[in-house]
């Protein structure tokens, strides 16, 4: 454990009210953090700020926005740089699952989920990874998806915006080499959160409380991808070298 | 991936009976009312379905999961007055106070509860005879109805509401957020004194000169003759002496299956409680003990309810008045002991004379008694039926929240406001409790 270091203290959340931010939020609070929340939901946002405040927080700032509007972003980053007097870990939590059947259906809806997931992070991480370089050091983490391994039929407008976020993120990494940046991109599996409510939930759906003390146990230790729970690595592994004609057979 | 029907059913903790309902997750207090529109008529708030019969079911209709409202929304380490959302569990809210140096006002004997539920079902715990049952330790709570009208209730604003939502059963609107006080601790530490006790008489004895702030015995129901009702009569205090505050760790035990019906017979249930009798070797044992084996001796092992097999169990619960109590329990531990049905966990204490502020609690003076049956269909419902008609002739109550077979008449009897209480029914919700002892649902068999 000699690599593991302190947890970051000033914390960017995007998407904070996102089930698996909120549960990885929790656990800063705890040791005092303090947090510049952004959300769509006033209503939602305050009570995330209160449990926080509630459990520790040293402060709790929120910012009400919808993060698709990507004109608004980088004044929002420096007003989170001067809330909280610099930024040492941004996470971002926010997406969408979307529909696929629809995304197939109706462009519009294929590109709510691009737009959402993977452009809007793009900008985002452009004025993220721009204040780390200058800073030198830092945490970037970044809530991907297991979607994004392999493209699929039951989800591949999804997994794309996953994947696409997931070679912005190697680049980034590829780009801070050499500085104190961490750049850890999260691919959670199931989670039982809102955005999988109506799906059924089967024996692989983990608590956000588990994959928020993975990304905790991650950051601590410096990683660089964290598949949550770490179960997945392997059965990620499994989907992304399956040969074609034998997983083009498979319903996933 | 498994379809929608193959999802694992909401059960109670008694797992009978048995009943298919939709259950929708609710994750903001701002949720409910629903936005979209489920297949179902009615609707019933759940929490972590400890609750051991019918009042946490609702079949054909939808069940509200209020577990995912579980934020803590302030907290005044002055005044030990703590806000949540009523889907945060005692156990999260032990995890929160403790450190801090605070302890739950009341505690049932598992902290796997929602504030929701304890507040529904006003929950008692070891130290009713001083402290009363949960509701007292309520401030206010937000009240929402499924018209969407939401408003506090204390005993100063909306006070008929405060009074019909504790003990309420869920069945009022679902409850938002709530204030309870927490009681400060200095140590998680309780001092305790564990005394063996033979018969009835010496249970009445230990109960009247106690003094402890937490008193509870358990007692044998399955042994005749010499040891008919012997047990072990347990009390505590929290600590003066300032000492650990750290937070539990988590349960690592869970039971892994259910057992077969034949494992759990006369005699492996009268070897258990001979064990546990002699388990404490001397008449007395007085030592500090950590709170968790003193109030939460049966979470350590998640899932213990598999023990009784597929069929499930029942559990019964009354208190007696003080002035046919002894009468009464004696009659009833009878019963017990020669249907051979009696499992392990038997307990049995004295409720004090502090008034419950809800309208349909539970706890009154007198002497409660609570045990599980394995479920062997005929036997142990007739068993039941039996203890409910004692429960009727000594002028006592059973408790809502451990009861799957109560009739009308007899609920009728034990809580004859039922009819005032109806009137704070909000009109979209119902529990198949509430159908049961309302004549709207038939009993099995």
């Amino acid at each position: 454990m000699a690599k593991e270091r302190p947890l970051p203290s000033r914390v960017l959340a995007l998407g904070a009210t996102s089930a698996i931010a909120e549960a990885t939020l929790r656990l800063f609070s705890e040791r005092g953090a303090s947090f510049f929340l952004v959300g769509r939901n006033a209503a939602k946002l305050s009570a995330v700020r209160d449990d926080l405040v509630t459990r520790g927080a040293q402060g709790a700032a929120t910012c009400v926005m919808d993060l698709d509007n990507t004109d608004a972003h980088p004044a929002m980053v420096q007003q989170a740089i001067a809330t909280l007097g610099g930024i040492d870990l941004a996470l971002l939590a926010h997406g969408v699952l979307g529909d696929q059947a629809e995304a197939q259906r109706d462009f519009r809806a294929a590109h709510h989920i691009l737009h959402t997931n993977f452009i809007s992070a793009v900008s985002l991480l452009n004025a993220l990874a721009n204040y780390f370089e200058g800073e030198r050091k830092g945490v970037l983490a970044v809530i991907s998806s297991v979607a994004g391994d392999r493209g699929r039929k039951s989800n591949y407008i999804y997994g794309a915006s996953k994947g696409g976020l997931d070679i912005v993120l190697q680049g980034i990494r590829h780009r801070l080499h050499g500085t104190n940046v961490q750049v850890l991109t999260i691919k959670p599996g199931f989670v039982a959160t809102p955005m999988t409510a109506h799906l059924p939930r089967g024996p692989l759906f983990a608590q956000p409380a588990k994959v928020a003390r993975d990304i905790v146990t991650a950051i601590q230790r410096r990683k660089s991808v964290l598949y949550t729970p770490r179960f997945w690595g392997l059965i990620m592994f499994a989907v992304r070298n399956a040969p074609a004609r034998l997983f083009h057979k498979t319903n996933l | 991936m498994s379809k929608a029907k193959d999802r694992p059913r909401f059960e109670s903790w008694g797992r009978y009976p048995v009943l298919q309902a939709e259950v929708v997750p609710l994750h903001w207090t701002t949720d409910f009312p629903l936005k979209r529109p489920t297949n179902t008529t009615r609707q019933l708030p759940i929490g972590l379905g400890r609750s051991y019969g019918d009042v946490c079911l609702l079949e054909h209709g939808t069940l509200l999961d209020t577990t995912g409202m579980d934020r803590l929304l302030s907290f005044d380490a002055a005044t030990g007055v703590l806000r949540c959302e009523a889907g945060a569990s005692l156990q999260q809210i032990l995890d929160f106070a403790v450190p801090r140096g605070f302890f739950l006002p009341v505690t049932p004997g598992t902290k796997y509860v929602t504030i929701g539920g304890a507040i529904a079902n006003d929950i008692h715990g070891k130290n009713h005879h001083v402290a009363g049952s949960f509701g007292r330790h309520v401030l206010r709570f937000e009240l929402v109805r499924s018209d969407g009208a939401r408003f506090v209730c204390s005993p100063i604003e909306n006070p008929d509401w405060f009074a019909a939502t504790i003990g309420g059963m869920g069945l009022t609107g679902l409850i938002a957020w709530a204030e309870i006080r927490l009681r400060p601790i200095v140590s998680r530490k309780i001092d305790y004194r564990g005394d063996k006790f033979h018969g009835i008489d010496e249970f009445f004895t230990l109960s009247q000169e106690a003094h402890s702030e937490y008193t509870v015995a358990w007692i044998d129901c399955i042994s005749t003759g010499r040891n008919f009702a012997r047990g072990i009569f347990m009390r505590g205090d929290h600590s003066h002496a300032p000492g650990p505050l750290h937070r539990s760790k988590e349960p690592k035990l869970a039971f892994p299956f259910e057992l077969p019906q034949f494992a759990l017979n006369r005699l492996s249930m009268a070897a258990f409680n001979t064990l546990y009798f002699h388990k404490q070797l001397g008449n007395s044992k007085v030592g500090p003990v950590d709170y968790e084996p003193f109030f939460y001796p049966l979470d350590s092992v998640l899932h213990w309810n598999r023990m009784y097999g597929r069929q499930g169990l029942l559990q019964f619960q009354n208190v007696l008045p003080h002035a046919t109590g002894r009468e009464g329990m004696l009659q009833i531990l009878k019963e017990i002991t020669k249907s051979g049905l009696a499992s392990f966990l038997a307990v049995i204490k004295f409720f004090g004379d502090v008034p419950s502020v809800g309208m349909m609690s539970f706890p009154v003076p007198g002497v409660m008694l609570a045990l599980d049956f394995p479920i062997r269909n005929h036997v142990s419902f007739d068993l039941v039926d039996r203890l409910a008609r004692i429960t009727v002739e000594h002028g006592g109550r059973m408790y809502s929240a451990k009861d799957a077979r109560m009739t009308p008449e007899q609920y009728q009897a034990f809580y004859p406001q039922w009819r005032e209480f109806s009137r704070y029914v909000d009109p979209g919700f119902d529990s198949a409790f509430w159908q049961r002892v309302t004549g709207r649902r038939a009993i099995d068999g």
